[in-house]
C-alpha cells in the first residue's frame, strides 16, 4: 500500500478548500442559490452583487466586534 | 487509562506552574508558561467545561437548535462547527487581550498569567458558554433582551447603558493606542494610513469588479498591507516625504477622530467589510504565526516573577496588583463584551446543542491563549526597556537622561544607548514612553519572529506589528461607533420615532457625530495628558469591560435559579462575586484615593492646586482646567457604573428571592423543545 494515495489527499484538499471558503463565506452566494432552488424556485434571484451588499448591510447592524 | 492520563495532564501543569511560582532567578523559559497554559486549558475543558456542560447547563444534543428549527437561511442558518468557532473566535478576539497583559507585566509575568489562566477558565469561558447557551435556547436574544424578559426592565436599561459607556471608553482608549504607536513616526504613519485606501480598493473590487469573492480580494489585500508596511520604510527614508506623516499627538488624534467619523457613516461595504476581512486574516495568521516562533525560538522571560510595584507605585498605571491586575488585564480573563456576541450572531448559526461548550468555552480559552502570548511577547524584553517604553514622561521624567536615570534606579537597569541602539534597529527615532502597550509588544514581537524566522529584518517585522495592531484597532473604532450609533438612534426613537430609522441621513450623521464626540473627547484628553491618558483610560475600560461582564453573569446566574437549578448557582455567582469586589473596590480606590496617582478626585484636586499657586508650566497650565474637569467627570463616570452593577445585582437577588420563596416572577422565555428527528 502506498504511503500517500493520491485520490485520498485531493479529496483532503478539497475537502479543505471548500471549509476555508465557508469560513471566509466566499461561497456565500453559491449557498444562497442552491437554498433558493430548494425553497422557491419561482421568485427571482438576487444578482451576486446586490446579494453581497445585502450580506454586508445585515451583517454589519448589530455587534459583530469587540475588543 | 484515560484517568492516568489526566492526571499525567494535572502533574504536568502543577509542576509547571510550580516552577513558574518558585523560580527565582535571572531569567525563566517562556515553555514553562506554555505548559502550564496548555495543562490548565486541557484539564479545564475537558474536566470543569465539560461537567458545567452536561451538569449545570445540561446541553442535550437531541434537542433542535434555531438555526435548524426556523433555517431561514438569512439569520438562522445550520452551520459547520468549525466555521462557527472561527467566526466566533474572529469576533470576540480583538486588541484587548494583547494590550491588557502588556499593561499588567509591570506587576510580573506571575500575576498577570495566573489570572489570565484562572479567570478564564473559572470565569470567562464559562460567562461565554452559558451566554451562548441561553441565547440558543432563546432563539438568539441579544444579552439586553434576556435582561428584559428574564429579570426586568432594569437589568435591559442597565445593560444598554453599560454598552454603550464601555464602548465610548474602549473606542477612546484604542485610539490613544494607536496614536501613542504613530507618534512621530513616519514609517508607522504612513504605513497605518496606506491601509485605508487599501481597505477602500479591496471593497470596491469586491463591490464592483468580482462581487463577493472575499478570498481572492483579501489576498490581493493582504499582500498590499505588506508592500505598505515595506513602501513605509521607504517613506521613512525619503527626506521631504517623511516629514508629511512626521506628526505630533495632537494632530493625530484630530486625524482619528476625523477618519472615525467619516468611516462610521460610509456604507458598509466601502471600508469596514473589506478592512474587516483584511484585519481577520491578518490576526489569525499573526497569531498562529507568534504561537509557532514562540515554540520555535523558546525565548527567556527577563521579567521578574513578580516586581516591587504590586504595592501600587508601578509606572505605566497606578494601583496595587490587587484589584488593578484584575482591572487590566480584562479581556484575557474575561470579557463582557463577548456577552454581546455570545448572543446575537453565534447562537443562530449552531446546528447542534452540543457544539456549544466547544464554540463557548472553546473559543473563549483560545482567546485566553492569545494573551499569554501577548504576556510573554512582554516580558522577555529587557525589563529596563520595557519600562523605558511604556512609562509616560510625567512618571520617569521628560528626557531620555532622566528616564533612563529613574527606571534605572528602580534595579532594571537601561541605557540611553542601548535604547537608541533599539530604536535604530526598529527604524524608529525613539522608543521613549510610547505607552499604551502596542509598541512594546511590536518590539516583542519582532524579536521574537526575527529570532524565529531570519534576522535583519527587525524595523520591517516592528512595523508588520504596528500595522497589524493598527488594522484591527480601526476595525473595532469603526465598528463601535456604528454600533453606538445604533443603540443611540434606537434610544432616541422613543422620543421622537423618526430618528429611528437608521437610514435616514440627518439622523445617521447626528449620532455618528454625539458618539465620535463622545470617545473624541477622552481621546482627545487622553493625548494632552502629560501622564499619558492610558493611565486613567485603561482602569476606566477594564472597570466597564468587568461590569458588563458582571451584568452577563448576573443574568446567568438568575435564569440558573429560575430553571431550579440554585444549587448550580455558584457556577456563575462565584466569578460574578469576584468581579463585584473587584471593580467596586478598583472604583472606590480610583475616586477616594489620596495618591495622585490613583485618585480621580485628589488628581484632581492636586493638579487645582498646583495651578492656583502657579507652579505648572505655561503649555501645562493652559490644558490644566479641562485635565481637572476631566478627573471629576471620570469619578462620576466610576461611580456611575459601579452603581449600576450594584442595582442589578440586588434586582437579580430580587428575583432569586422570589423564586426560592416560591413567588411568582417573569415566565422563561426558552423557546419550546423540539426533538430532533432520531438520526438513521
Amino acid at each position: 500500500m502506498p504511503a500517500f494515495d493520491s485520490a485520498v489527499m485531493k479529496s483532503g484538499a478539497r475537502k479543505l478548500w471548500s471549509f476555508i471558503r465557508e469560513l471566509a463565506s466566499d461561497d456565500a452566494y453559491e449557498r444562497y442559490l442552491a437554498r433558493h432552488r430548494e425553497v422557491h424556485p419561482d421568485v427571482p434571484v438576487l444578482s451576486r452583487r446586490a446579494f453581497y451588499l445585502n450580506e454586508q448591510h445585515r451583517k454589519w447592524s448589530g455587534i459583530k466586534r469587540c475588543c | 487509562m484515560n484517568k492516568l492520563i489526566w492526571v499525567l495532564v494535572a502533574a504536568v501543569g502543577a509542576f509547571a506552574i510550580g516552577g513558574l511560582a518558585l523560580h527565582r532567578g535571572e531569567s525563566i523559559n517562556a515553555m514553562w508558561i506554555v505548559v502550564a497554559a496548555a495543562c490548565v486549558y486541557a484539564i479545564g475543558y475537558r474536566l470543569y467545561g465539560a461537567w458545567v456542560a452536561a451538569k449545570v447547563l445540561t446541553l442535550d444534543a437531541t434537542r433542535a437548535t434555531p438555526a435548524v428549527r426556523i433555517n431561514d437561511g438569512r439569520d438562522f442558518i445550520p452551520t459547520n462547527r468549525w466555521v462557527v468557532f472561527g467566526h466566533h473566535f474572529a469576533a470576540i478576539a480583538g486588541p484587548g487581550p494583547l494590550i491588557g497583559p502588556t499593561l499588567a507585566a509591570q506587576f510580573g509575568y506571575l500575576p498577570g498569567t495566573l489570572w489570565i489562566l484562572v479567570g478564564a477558565v473559572l470565569g470567562g469561558c464559562v460567562q461565554d458558554m452559558t451566554v451562548l447557551f441561553f441565547s440558543t435556547r432563546r432563539n438568539g436574544r441579544s444579552l439586553g433582551q434576556m435582561a428584559r424578559e428574564e429579570l426586568g426592565p432594569v437589568g435591559g436599561y442597565a445593560a444598554m447603558v453599560g454598552t454603550l459607556v464601555i464602548m465610548v471608553i474602549l473606542i477612546a482608549v484604542l485610539g490613544l493606542v494607536v496614536v501613542n504607536a504613530m507618534r512621530h513616526s513616519p514609517w508607522g504613519t504612513s504605513t497605518v494610513f496606506a491601509t485605508i485606501p487599501i481597505a477602500i480598493l479591496i471593497g470596491l473590487y469586491m463591490r464592483n469588479i468580482r462581487p463577493g469573492r472575499v478570498l481572492e480580494a483579501s489576498i490581493i489585500g493582504i499582500v498590499l498591507l505588506l508592500l505598505a508596511v515595506v513602501g513605509g520604510g521607504w517613506v521613512d527614508s525619503h527626506p521631504w516625504l517623511r516629514t508629511w506623516f512626521d506628526l505630533d499627538s495632537v494632530t493625530l488624534a484630530w486625524f482619528v477622530i476625523g477618519y472615525g467619523f467619516i468611516a462610521a457613516v460610509l456604507p458598509v461595504w466601502l471600508l469596514l467589510a473589506p478592512r474587516d476581512y483584511l484585519s481577520t486574516f491578518l490576526k489569525l495568521g499573526t497569531v498562529i504565526l507568534l504561537a509557532v516562533a514562540v515554540i520555535v525560538m523558546r525565548p527567556e522571560i527577563k521579567m521578574p516573577a513578580v516586581t516591587q510595584f504590586i504595592d501600587g507605585s508601578g509606572p505605566i498605571f497606578g494601583g496595587a496588583l490587587f484589584p488593578f491586575a484584575f482591572i487590566t488585564i480584562a479581556c484575557g480573563a474575561i470579557s463582557g463584551f463577548h456577552a454581546l456576541v455570545a448572543s446575537g450572531t453565534t447562537p443562530k448559526l449552531i446546528a447542534n446543542e452540543g457544539d456549544v461548550r466547544m464554540i463557548g468555552y472553546g473559543s473563549m480559552m483560545l482567546e485566553s491563549g492569545v494573551a499569554i502570548m501577548a504576556m510573554i511577547a512582554a516580558t522577555l524584553l529587557d525589563p529596563g526597556v520595557f519600562f523605558a517604553i511604556n512609562s509616560s514622561p510625567g512618571v520617569v521624567g521628560a528626557t531620555a537622561e532622566a528616564a533612563v536615570e529613574t527606571i534605572t534606579s528602580w534595579g532594571f537597569p537601561v541605557t540611553v544607548e542601548q535604547m537608541s541602539a533599539l530604536a535604530a534597529e526598529m527604524g524608529e527615532s525613539t522608543l521613549f514612553a510610547r505607552t499604551g502597550g502596542a509598541p512594546s509588544l511590536a518590539v516583542g514581537m519582532a524579536s521574537i519572529f526575527s529570532s524565529a524566522f531570519g534576522q535583519g529584518m527587525m524595523a520591517l517585522w516592528y512595523h508588520f506589528a504596528i500595522m497589524f495592531e493598527a488594522v484591527f484597532i480601526l476595525t473595532t473604532l469603526d465598528a463601535g461607533t456604528r454600533v453606538g450609533r445604533f443603540m443611540l438612534q434606537d434610544a432616541l426613537s422613543n422620543i421622537w420615532p423618526k430618528f429611528g430609522q437608521t437610514s435616514w441621513y440627518p439622523s445617521v450623521l447626528i449620532s455618528s457625530a454625539l458618539i465620535v464626540a463622545g470617545w473624541g473627547y477622552f481621546l482627545y484628553i487622553g493625548v494632552v495628558d502629560p501622564n499619558g491618558g492610558i493611565n486613567i483610560l485603561w482602569p476606566l475600560f477594564g472597570i466597564s469591560n468587568q461590569l458588563l461582564a458582571g451584568i452577563a453573569l448576573c443574568i446567568c446566574t438568575g435564569i440558573l435559579v429560575k430553571s431550579g437549578k440554585l444549587r448550580y448557582a455558584w457556577v456563575t455567582g462565584a466569578p460574578l462575586a469576584w468581579l463585584t469586589i473587584v471593580t467596586t473596590v478598583a472604583t472606590w480606590q480610583k475616586v477616594v484615593s489620596d495618591d495622585i496617582r490613583i485618585g480621580f478626585l485628589s488628581a484632581a484636586n492636586h493638579t487645582a492646586a498646583q495651578l492656583a499657586a502657579g507652579l505648572l508650566p505655561p503649555e501645562q497650565a493652559a490644558v490644566a482646567p479641562q485635565l481637572i474637569f476631566n478627573q471629576r467627570l471620570d469619578a462620576v463616570l466610576a461611580v456611575l457604573l459601579t452603581a449600576i452593577l450594584w442595582v442589578v445585582i440586588v434586582d437579580t437577588a430580587r428575583v432569586c428571592m422570589r423564586v426560592v420563596r416560591g413567588l411568582p416572577v417573569l415566565p422563561s422565555s426558552e423557546a419550546p423543545a423540539v426533538t430532533l428527528p432520531a438520526q438513521a
